[in-house]
């Protein structure tokens, strides 16, 4: 590939938009009749009152150049003269519309009365925002990082091996490294190894205690995909063929995501597509391996959490994946006390952080303010602590509720089912 | 010509009552929706009238007009019309014949220039078309037309024909058939539509203009408000049928022989304005609907040509499928073809797109503040 | 009007064959468009099928979810009855019945007229209400464009036209009635070229809504 560098330009960005228009889009466009239920349905909107946050209408940059270009009409205005042009003024203007107040949680796309599935033309959009040279300055470091170094925090696997030292020190268990042949290649979130580090710890108990092959991986231990959040296919594909390459040296048969939302989304559903080529592999999330563990028996667990609780569900794992009984059958076997959230599932509301959104320092004060969706969720149904799958939703549950003063601990699921394992009997 | 009797001397002689009489002027009355007490009034006035000259030039028409005009059971209405005007020319009625026939009618414009009232029925081809299409004793209509408006009063266009052209006049109108109100415009034009029109029609008409002088008040057609002012439709006794959504769907099927609506069958009611519904005809006896058949339409311009009679009202005027077929086509292909460029254009951008390095988006932060 | 009749012919005459010639060619166009883009090819895995998950969500999307609902009732419930209102006063009047017969060659039972009678008088109210919404509720103001209060008056103006003509409220009947059909010439010409081609590309749209999200094993 030529080294030689490019500018973005409005021109480049345009072709971006053009490229990401296809018969879905086409007939989202054809259908909205603006009846503003999509604002309904964000976070964004809801909490802050401004009818600007609208989802249909952060999507106008697209919507433009399908009409003037792809539409019998929109040609006609064009010849005429008439039609109104997409420009760097206007991108600039909704560069945080489509960053800063929307995390691409998708709960607009299920609430369309017309079907439109927003949140899939919200990542097309932002194709063009980053061709164009109009991406939020928190991402480009991060996909910068993330291209340079592996992780967009810049983490190394020196950090990382400091860790496995301690995760086996404290276990007895040995953390398996570039095992050729093993059946799980794992992989991990810098957010998460920084931040949650009884994770690796977690999954080393369970994997032991369920006799599961697995190994990490020096080449790629990255699962998350800087690319994906800030929308460039060309960045998000080079992250996924690093992953890709991992797994075919290591020869192993399943890759599996991490507790995080967008990392599952980019492995499992864009990846594939992003590198033009089925993978030779098969994607999970950890909560589907741990309930697939669970169903087939090899999870044996004691004792229940008896504190009232109740669950997050990461909108990449559940409303985009499909992923929401799993985490209640794992709830089911470690909680005596559980209470869902009254809208949760498929309709569930987004923390507010994901897309991209935790990632850029200004939209701090909008994160905030959809936090307060979820907030009022918790609220209602009042429980002692809450439980998640994402280390980027925990951190911004943890977040929000210290902001809020309100004093409910937040746990990740897989630590949660390490905890109640039968220990083995010492051989 | 012999000298004019009165009136009253024509009906002694005919041995027509005095109470009869009455009750003609009665009957015309009501008709014209006038009140009870001025009958007295007609009876004075038609008592003293001179009988007026009255010229009936027939064009392009098939005397349906005159054969509704005569087709009467009792001889009241139209005999008397008959006897208090000086029908001094008619075709089908006239005694005379030949040269004598059209000798008749000159005299008799000349001799009553300025009064007389010309009737007209049938359509007659306009001005610029072949005069052979249509001629009486070689003369072509339109100039017995414009010659015989010259000296008269107040034109009658009596049936549809005359007053909008009629079957003559519907497509593909081969003899370039006009009505009598688009070639005369300095007269007063009476349209008393109809195809034909109600023989009490006709007369009431004459009637009103000979006891006050004055054509009745016109509609937007030129013709009199009291017998085309209110839709068949509202004044239908099927309309209960038609508000309650009851329908005869085929002709004999259980709802027609229930005497339910005919708007399915084609019924023009809705938009038909006459004055079957109430007055009827054969003196009352029956009329289409009553019959079992959907109003035609038939004084309405133009309604040999405003969709079939058994088509309703609510359908266009031209079959649509082909329409349908062949601008969709062109549709389809326009738009297949505009959306295939805008793909490969697409395409070809594709292939030669540069992707996207970080390095190039880093520059694009340099020099923002 | 000097000559209602002729203006009754011309509109149910030329007039409507150029409207329908109008609409068909757009509309055509319009799914040409649509479909010809196509989709790229899907690598990932499946979680489940397009197929029936697409159907099902074409059904499915037309009623609101209890939180959309609890969050704008008037909305749903407003759109609910002008739409079902349009519908019932379009296809199951008896007269409108019988032009689709002629132009289609398909014909259906309907409902009485007096029943269609009050359903298009709160389909008139309710289209005026939804207007009122339009220009006071802060989101739909803001994102309204003018085509969004002509579509209003071209989609109003046929219900209000028709409703008047039953009635007889104008004089003489051919205008009243010319006058509707030609409101729904304006409705047809105009079409294609709006938000009202959701009348055929909603259930695409909720079919690729599906599809999408049925690939990866939710139903949406």
């Amino acid at each position: 590939m030529s080294q030689e560098l490019n500018k973005v330009s409005l021109e480049r960005g345009l072709e971006a938009l053009r490229a990401e228009i296809d018969a879905p889009v086409a007939a989202f466009f054809s259908s909205c009749v603006r009846c503003g239920l999509c604002a309904t349905a964000c976070p964004f909107y809801v909490e802050t009152g401004d009818p600007k946050y609208t989802p249909i209408r952060k999507l106008e940059p697209l919507r433009l150049v399908w009409e003037a270009e792809y539409t019998l009409w929109g040609r006609i205005k064009s010849a005429l003269g008439l039609a109104q042009k997409v420009t760097d003024a206007m991108l600039e203007e909704w560069e945080p519309l489509l960053y800063d107040s929307c995390s691409m949680c998708a709960r607009c796309s299920m609430v369309c009365p017309v079907g439109n599935d927003l949140q899939y033309m919200i990542r097309k959009t932002r194709e063009g925002m980053v061709a164009s040279g109009h991406a939020p300055e928190g991402l480009i470091g991060a996909a910068a990082r993330a291209i340079r170094t592996g992780s967009p925090m810049g983490l190394q696997w020196k950090t990382l091996d400091v860790q496995i030292k301690h995760v086996e020190g404290s276990s007895g268990l040995t953390v398996p490294v570039d095992q050729v042949g093993a059946d799980y290649l794992v992989l991990l979130s810098s957010m998460e190894i920084i931040n949650f580090p009884e994770y690796l710890e977690a999954i080393t108990k369970i994997f032991d205690h369920a006799g599961v092959s697995w190994t990490l991986s020096t080449d790629c231990f990255e699962a998350t995909n800087a690319g994906i959040q800030i929308g460039s296919k060309d960045i998000a594909a080079e992250l996924v063929e690093r992953v890709v390459a991992a797994a075919a040296k290591l020869k192993v048969k399943n890759v599996i995501s991490p507790e995080c939302g967008h990392a599952y989304t980019a492995i499992r559903w864009e990846g594939p597509n992003l590198i033009g080529r089925s993978y030779p592999f098969r994607v999970f999330h950890i909560i589907e391996v741990l309930d697939e563990l669970r169903a087939s028996g090899r999870l044996k667990t004691e004792g229940k959490e008896t504190d009232r609780l109740s669950l997050h569900d990461p909108c990449n794992l559940a409303r985009k994946s499909g992923c929401i009984q799993e985490q209640r059958n794992l709830m089911g076997l470690v909680a005596e006390n559980f209470v869902d959230l009254k809208e949760h599932g498929r309709y569930q509301w987004c923390c507010g952080a994901g897309g991209g959104v935790s990632s850029n320092e200004r939209a701090e004060p909008l994160k905030l303010a959809a936090f307060k969706r979820k907030k009022a969720q918790i609220e209602e149904v009042a429980p002692e602590r809450m439980v998640t799958m994402c280390a980027t939703c925990r951190t911004q549950l943890e977040e929000g509720l210290e902001e809020f003063n309100m004093d409910i601990p937040v746990v990740g699921l897989t630590e949660m089912i390490a905890d109640h394992l039968v220990e083995k009997d010492p051989a | 010509m012999a000298e004019r009797k009165t009136l009253n001397e024509s009906l002694r002689e005919r041995g027509v009552s005095r109470r009869g009489f009455l009750k003609f002027c009665t009957v015309t009355a009501s008709l014209m929706a006038l009140p009870p007490s001025m009958a007295p009034a007609i009876a004075a006035a038609l008592e003293r009238a001179r009988r007026p000259s009255v010229i009936w030039l027939s064009f392009q028409e098939c005397t349906g007009c005159t054969e509704s005009l005569t087709r009467s059971f009792s001889p009241t209405v139209e005999d008397l019309i008959l006897d208090v005007i000086s029908l001094d020319y008619h075709h089908t009625l006239q005694a005379a014949a030949g040269h004598q026939a059209e000798a008749a009618r000159e005299q008799a414009m000349k001799d009553n220039h300025g009064e007389y009232i010309l009737i007209v029925d049938g359509s007659l081809p306009g001005p610029d078309m072949n005069p052979g299409y249509s001629t009486i004793a070689g003369i072509s209509n339109y100039q017995m037309l414009m010659e015989g408006v010259a000296g008269a009063k107040a034109v009658v266009a009596v049936g549809t024909c005359a007053a909008f052209g009629g079957l003559p006049a519907a497509g593909p109108n081969p003899t370039g058939a006009v009505a009598v109100m688009d070639l005369v415009k300095d007269k007063p034009v009476i349209n008393v539509s109809g195809c034909p029109p109600i023989p009490e029609v006709i007369t009431g008409v004459l009637a009103h203009y000979l006891v006050f002088g004055t054509p009745p008040e016109l509609d937007e057609y030129n013709r009199p408000k009291v017998f085309f002012g209110q839709s068949i439709h509202d004044r239908c006794y099927r309309r209960p049928f038609y508000d309650k959504g009851l329908f005869a769907e085929t002709f004999d099927d259980e709802g027609a022989r229930k005497g339910w609506c005919l708007y399915r069958l084609g019924c023009k009611g809705p938009s038909t304005y006459n004055a079957c519904a109430t007055m009827r005809w054969n003196s009352g006896t029956s009329w289409p609907v009553e019959s079992g058949h959907p109003c035609l339409g038939c004084s309405e311009p133009r309604f040999w040509d405003a969709g079939g009679f058994y088509e309703p009202l609510s359908t266009p005027l031209i079959a649509e499928g082909p329409t349908v077929a062949v601008a969709g086509f062109a549709g389809a292909v326009a738009g297949g073809a505009l959306a295939a460029m805008a793909k490969k254009a697409t395409a070809a951008a594709v292939a030669q797109r540069q992707p996207v390095k970080v390095e190039e988006l880093e520059q694009s932060l340099e020099g923002q503040p | 009007m000097s000559d209602p009749m002729g203006f009754l012919l011309w509109v149910k005459g030329p007039a409507f064959d150029w409207a329908l010639a109008i609409f068909a060619l757009g509309m055509f166009a319009r799914l040409v468009e649509i479909f010809m883009l196509g989709r790229q090819v899907n690598y990932a895995e499946p979680k489940g099928s397009e197929w029936g998950p697409g159907f099902k969500t074409v059904f499915t999307r037309t009623f609101a979810d209890p939180g959309t609902f609890a969050r704008s009732p008037f909305d749903v419930v407003l759109g609910w009855i002008w739409h079902i209102g349009f519908l019932v006063a379009l296809l199951l009047f008896i007269p409108h019945i019988e032009l689709f017969k002629s132009v289609l060659g398909l014909s259906w039972p309907g409902l009485p007229n007096p029943v269609v009678d009050a359903i298009t008088a709160i389909t008139v109210l309710g289209l005026l209400l939804a207007l009122w919404h339009r220009l006071s509720s802060p989101v739909k103001r803001f994102i309204s464009t003018p085509q969004d209060y002509l579509v209003w008056a071209v989609t109003f103006l046929p219900v209000l036209t028709g409703y008047l003509a039953y009635h007889r409220l104008i004089n003489p009947y051919p205008l009243a009635l010319g006058l509707h059909i030609l409101t729904v010439e304006v409705f047809l010409v105009v079409f294609p070229f709006t938000k009202l081609t959701h009348v055929f590309t909603a259930f695409i749209a909720r079919w690729y809504n599906g599809a999408i999200f049925g690939r990866k094993g939710i139903e949406s």
